[in-house]
């Protein structure tokens, strides 16, 4: 062979996987669907940063308000807000006023008034920069001027005065890792047991499944109940229980896939070939598997979101001040008629990115297996 | 002269695929008459079923049909579904190539039958009972009042299509549209197939438009040909007239398409280079610990095979009769009895990793160029895959070049190498096979119907293809086709099997000019009749 062969240029072909992502490209649902997962998932990682409340922290000035565009306080929450900050500092208010954005507050005692009462003023959610302005000769009153702490709840907040937006983002974060790794550990470990017994066949195959047969008898709830009684409650608890229990269509799904694969007759041909089954399995069988795995994986992430969420609200799931979207469902089903964001909104979340997940898996199954359609 | 009972006026279908848009058929005009029998013929990828799909309404979803399909005066093309329906399946219907999918498995034969029956005649299910006992007496299908209760696993593959002609003519239909009937059945079968359609034909004196891509199977029983090529029509006429003096250079290399010339044979002093001595292979169906013994099933009952070196041993026979098993036994591919030498040495009783090193000198092409290329790898990653094995010191630039030696050698361009299956021809893509064979420089090729799913032209250059090779590396091959022409053409000595047992073997004059027994003497008649 002269070099000039050996720089004979190729031409460029194009594999199954860049036919299946244009197809995919021409899927508006799913790209719509893919975008719209991408920015939850961006949001929900760096949101917590900007939002301007901790999720842990408590308004006690603002429980249960509802969402809202415009500043915390309204006028009313201003009253009964410098009502209670005196009350707290046991004194007797005179009258209050808004004047120039700012708030002055006359209050008396039958004691003399220590200037630092100003503290409970500060201490209150609503008031800030309180200083005392004026002040009697027997200092049995007090005149205060503070500023107003303007405070943005766009998606209200819940019971005990938590920003409902950051905890929102916050129980994404457990929702979403959840749904992926629990995902991940289902899939890997389908995958390995599947493509095993199925390319194995005979008795390891037949072990194998009725293994799995036996773990399908076992009621789900009852395992997830025993490993809390042995272990405790706990994060990665979770993804265990969800992953020992998804990883079975996982498997039984890869192992059909393997069966009919290894009757292909390309791997016939490799066999005649003397290529090892090691090779055929990493060559032949895995490459051709991708397809199937990769739709029910898109299709396995929401379901187990669905399960998080349901044990969650089953009080088995993350702990408080964690969060996650089940458990954020769960507590606002408890507050239904009155707050009735405090449901809707994590409802909103969790529904919306299943739809998501569901049309990437719709879309990813069609353009990867076009002949079903 | 009456007017035609369909009419097709410029017929145009368009697929819209990633690639943009992709015209099928461009501008296809012909007329079907009542008795009259038109075969449509042309290579895969001519336009000849799109076309009848889209008279039929049959399209697949991304495609799309323009201009006029008249049957008696009205158009079918851009009809609305629900009209369409009182004409399809009952005024003109169609009968596929594959009998095996085509039937309903969970349904009796006769319920399929009188669907449409009560459908569209309006008649209740006793009369329609009758009429469906009738059309399968029509197409001479043995006890017919059992076979109304069968299911279709329980029919051979010829009788399914005879069940799906009788549901075809079930409505006595003006026009018959077959799309390849025969194709993907035995050639004894397929002759009696034919039979039959001509016969109906002459007796109930509807249109039959014949689809398919072998011209001389029509030889028998058209009336006139369309020749399609690229989605047009390149000539028509008469079939005695377009038998007799093909005009387009197209129509003549399609009628010319038979495999020509005989291979000579070996020296006597050959040396055999694979000797298998009374092979038998068994299956054992069902069975296990609660459902009884095992079905034992020979499916090769002690056959014995020389292969001399530079030979070509033919060996023939209907699907079924053993013969791959027999090969992939000879390759230690599956498990068997009586010993099997290669060159000298037993190979009978080796391990899979004892063969292993063995392997490359003893090759085989399978029968479906789709299904015997992994679709996720290149060309070139195929064609190189056995030197991964055989040669692993060898650098992946010194793989790329004995690729692009290979694809050279069996005549593909080297620039292809990088492209996946999917992206090749049929044709093309058995020569990938053939490439990933040679590659490894073996003495023994086994071509598993090698030619049976490709077009008549494009056998044709296989079989030119595979004798070079042959002269050039004094290969010796095992051809195993059910095709005879083929079959004649490459071998020079041919042995018939039939249920697993050798019938006859000699020859192809032997053979094929003078066969002895009485099942040879059926595969010739079926298969040289014309």
């Amino acid at each position: 062979m002269t070099e000039q062969t050996a720089i004979l240029p190729a031409d460029k072909g194009r594999s199954l996987w860049a036919d299946a992502w244009a197809r995919l490209k021409a899927n508006r649902a799913a790209v719509i669907s893919g975008i719209y997962l991408m920015i939850m998932a961006f949001a929900c990682i760096v949101g917590p940063f900007f939002t301007p409340h901790d999720y842990t922290t408590i308004y006690q000035d603002y429980n249960r308000v509802p969402p809202s565009l415009s500043a915390y306080p309204k006028p009313n929450q201003l009253d009964l807000a410098v009502k209670d900050a005196v009350k707290r500092a046991r004194l007797d208010l005179a009258k209050w006023e808004e004047k120039d954005d700012k708030i002055i507050t006359s209050v008396t005692s039958g004691k003399p008034i220590d200037e630092r009462v100003t503290r409970y003023l500060d201490r209150s959610d609503v008031l800030e920069n309180t200083l005392v302005t004026d002040k009697s000769a027997d200092g049995l009153s007090l005149t205060m001027t503070s500023d107003v702490e303007k405070k943005y709840f766009y998606f209200g907040t819940d019971n005990s005065g938590r920003d409902v937006l950051t905890r929102v983002l916050m129980a994404g974060r457990v929702s979403l890792s959840i749904g992926l790794l629990a995902g991940l550990v289902a899939v890997v470990i389908g995958v390995l047991y599947g493509a095993t017994a199925g390319f194995a066949g005979g008795k390891t195959d037949e072990v194998m499944m009725r293994i799995v047969d036996i773990l399908y008898a076992l009621p789900f709830i009852f395992f997830v109940i025993m490993l809390v009684v042995f272990f405790g409650r706990n994060f990665i608890l979770m993804f265990l229980a969800v992953g020992a229990v998804m990883w079975l269509d996982m498997a039984r799904i890869v192992r059909g896939q393997a069966l009919s694969i290894k009757r292909q007759e390309y791997v016939q041909a490799a066999e005649a070939l003397g290529v090892t089954r090691w090779g055929i399995l990493i060559r032949h069988i895995v490459p051709n598997l991708l397809g199937p795995v990769i739709i029910y994986m898109t299709l396995l992430v929401p379901q187990v979101i669905i399960l998080e969420s349901f044990l969650s609200y089953l009080g088995l799931g993350v702990q408080e001040p964690m969060s996650s979207w089940g458990v954020m469902i769960s507590q606002g089903a408890k507050n239904m008629p009155s707050a009735n964001w405090l449901i809707i909104i994590p409802a909103l979340f969790l529904t919306s990115t299943l739809f998501a997940l569901n049309f990437i898996g719709d879309g990813l199954r069609d353009a990867l297996d076009p002949k079903d359609r | 002269m009456q007017p035609p009972i369909l009419s097709l006026n410029d017929v145009r279908v368009t697929f819209t695929t990633l690639d943009g848009e992709v015209e099928a058929v461009r501008g296809v005009a012909l007329d079907v008459h009542a008795g009259e029998t038109v075969a449509i013929v042309g290579e895969s990828g001519s336009g000849k079923s799109q076309l009848m799909m889209a008279v039929m309404g049959l399209l697949a979803r991304n495609g799309h049909a323009s201009g006029r399909a008249d049957y008696r005066g009205v158009n079918l093309i851009g009809m609305p579904k629900s009209e369409l329906n009182t004409i399809r399946g009952s005024k003109i219907t169609m009968i596929f190539q594959e009998p095996m999918t085509s039937l309903d498995p969970l349904y009796t034969i006769g319920n399929q039958l009188m669907e449409p029956i009560i459908r569209h005649r309006k008649l209740n299910k006793t009369e329609a009972r009758v009429r469906a006992l009738d059309m399968l007496r029509l197409v001479s299908i043995p006890e017919p009042e059992r076979r109304l209760n069968s299911y279709p696993h329980e029919l051979s593959g010829g009788q399914r299509q005879r069940v799906m002609i009788a549901m075809a003519l079930a409505n006595n239909p003006d026009i018959l549209i077959a799309d390849e009937p025969t194709t993907a059945l035995d050639v004894t079968i397929q002759a009696e197939i034919l039979e039959l359609m001509a016969a109906l034909q002459r007796e109930l004196g509807m249109g039959l438009v014949f689809i398919t891509h072998d011209l001389n199977i029509v030889r028998r029983i058209a009336d006139r040909v369309v020749v399609m090529r690229h989605g047009e029509i390149v000539e028509q006429g008469p079939a005695k007239e377009i038998f007799a003096r093909p005009q387009h250079p197209y129509t003549k290399e399609l009628l010319s398409a038979e495999p020509e010339g005989r291979k000579a044979p070996v020296a006597a002093g050959a040396p055999e280079i694979l000797v298998g001595d009374n092979i038998r292979v068994t299956f054992n169906i069902g069975g296990g610990f609660l459902s009884g013994p095992p079905l034992v099933l020979k499916a090769v009952d002690g056959v014995s095979v020389h292969l001399r070196q530079g030979q070509t041993i033919g060996i023939v026979g209907e699907s079924g009769s053993g013969k791959s098993t027999l090969a992939r036994a000879l390759l230690r591919l599956l498990p068997s009895q009586g010993p099997v030498h290669f060159d000298g040495q037993d190979i009978s009783a080796k391990s899979v990793k004892d063969m292993r090193p063995l392997r490359s000198e003893l090759q085989v092409v399978l029968q479906d160029p789709f299904g015997s290329l992994s679709p996720r790898l290149t060309a070139g990653q195929i064609v190189t895959e056995g030197l991964l094995v055989h040669e692993p010191a060898i650098s992946a630039a010194e793989r790329d070049r004995r690729a692009i030696a290979a694809f050279t050698e069996v005549g593909l361009d080297p620039r292809l190498r990088n492209r996946y299956p999917h992206e090749f021809s049929g044709g093309q893509r058995q020569r990938i096979a053939i490439a990933r064979a040679i590659i490894l420089k073996p003495k023994v090729v086994v071509l598993d119907e090698p030619t049976s799913a490709l077009d008549r032209q494009v056998q044709k250059q296989i079989v030119e293809l595979l004798r070079k090779l042959q002269r050039e590396h004094n290969l010796s091959y095992l051809f195993i086709s059910h095709d005879l022409a083929v079959v004649r053409a490459m071998s020079d000595h041919i042995m018939v099997m039939k249920d697993g047992k050798l019938v006859e073997q000699g020859t192809p004059d032997e053979v094929m000019g003078n066969p002895r027994e009485d099942y040879t003497k059926r595969l010739m008649a079926a298969a040289f009749a014309a």
